[in-house]
């Protein structure tokens, strides 16, 4: 199979990917394991709160995104990781039955300095639920390796 | 958990420290970030990161869990001395996430946090915002994990 290299991520519009399914028992199971509070674990206690009823870890909602991510391109280019992320926004819960699109964008892209057979990516990912509202928004590099014999 | 006005900028908390076993590393992979190096032992040597390596998001989610736990025991311990447990908002956000170096298997990370900035919300009276910075470091003394995290604190006194 032909692995994406850095040359295939142009500035502008990647995809859109999705949906993805999540379910009840996911959030349940997430949140038991890293992220224990309240409006993660326990539909009484969590409609008392500011997110007004149960709702999924803000860092599983991250890890979804990086499986969709991986899905949609990361599995298949010469990605050698990433450094971090530049932002990361928490804008709406996630809920349990939630259909999860994804739209990507390359916002930059530039050859690293240290590592010349690489380059530097910077995507811009938003997560939507099914009526198209806007759960989180992440700006975060991956170092993707260029085409063979690519150099200069 | 500490109220608003009881924050203070330059406030330090050890969380505790967390190892990470190579099984844990390939089951969190296998569901969430199956890149090659975070399932394998040979594919980690092989790639930059020298080793098995825990996916970042994995990391992060370690350090979420150590924050919860802190805040339970802090929350319980309030509760003893006969105080008001302030609740916590959600979090909107973090900002300078950097997986500084990679967390291997077997290697043990002692998360802090530390108060970075506090202010106040006009929008929401009842609240304030608070900006605190989580560090994870190694067994060899290493940062290898950190961000600016942001929290939404309740006010003791809204408005005062």
């Amino acid at each position: 199979m032909m692995m994406l290299t850095f040359e295939d991520f142009p500035l502008g519009r990647l995809g859109t990917y999705g949906p993805r399914h999540v379910t009840r028992e996911e959030i349940l199971t997430f949140a038991a394991e890293f992220d224990p509070q309240p409006m993660h674990l326990d539909e009484e206690a969590a409609r008392k709160t500011m997110l007004n009823g149960l709702s999924g870890s803000g860092w599983h909602l991250c890890s979804l995104m990086m499986r969709m991510m991986f899905d949609a391109f990361i599995g298949r280019a010469a990605s050698l990781g990433s450094p971090g992320v530049n932002e990361l926004k928490w804008v709406a819960p996630l809920r349990s039955g939630d259909d999860l699109t994804l739209d990507v964008d390359v916002t930059e892209a530039r050859l690293s300095k240290s590592r010349p057979e690489t380059g530097i990516v910077t995507f811009r990912a938003v997560v939507r639920n099914a009526s198209g509202q806007v759960l989180c928004e992440m700006i975060s590099p991956i170092i993707i390796r260029r085409r063979e014999g690519a150099q200069g | 958990m500490r109220f608003y006005e009881d924050i203070e900028i330059g406030q330090r908390r050890e969380l505790g420290s967390f190892t990470f076993k190579a099984e844990d590393i390939k089951r969190f992979a296998r569901q969430f970030d199956p890149q090659r190096f975070h399932l394998s032992e040979e594919e980690g040597r092989n790639s930059l990161f020298g080793g098995l390596a825990a996916s970042g998001w994995h990391v992060a989610s370690v350090c979420m869990k150590m924050i919860v736990a802190d805040g339970q025991r802090a929350a319980s311990e309030a509760a003893a001395r006969g105080e008001t447990v302030a609740v916590w908002g959600p979090s909107p956000g973090f900002r300078e996430l950097r997986w500084s170096i990679p967390v291997l298997a077997g290697d043990t990370l002692s998360f802090a946090s530390e108060v970075e900035t506090r202010r106040t919300s006009d929008s929401r009276p009842e609240w304030g915002i608070v900006q605190i910075r989580n560090r994870g470091t190694n067994q060899h003394g290493e940062l290898a994990f950190s961000f600016l995290g942001t929290a939404f604190v309740p006010r003791r006194r809204p408005g005062a």
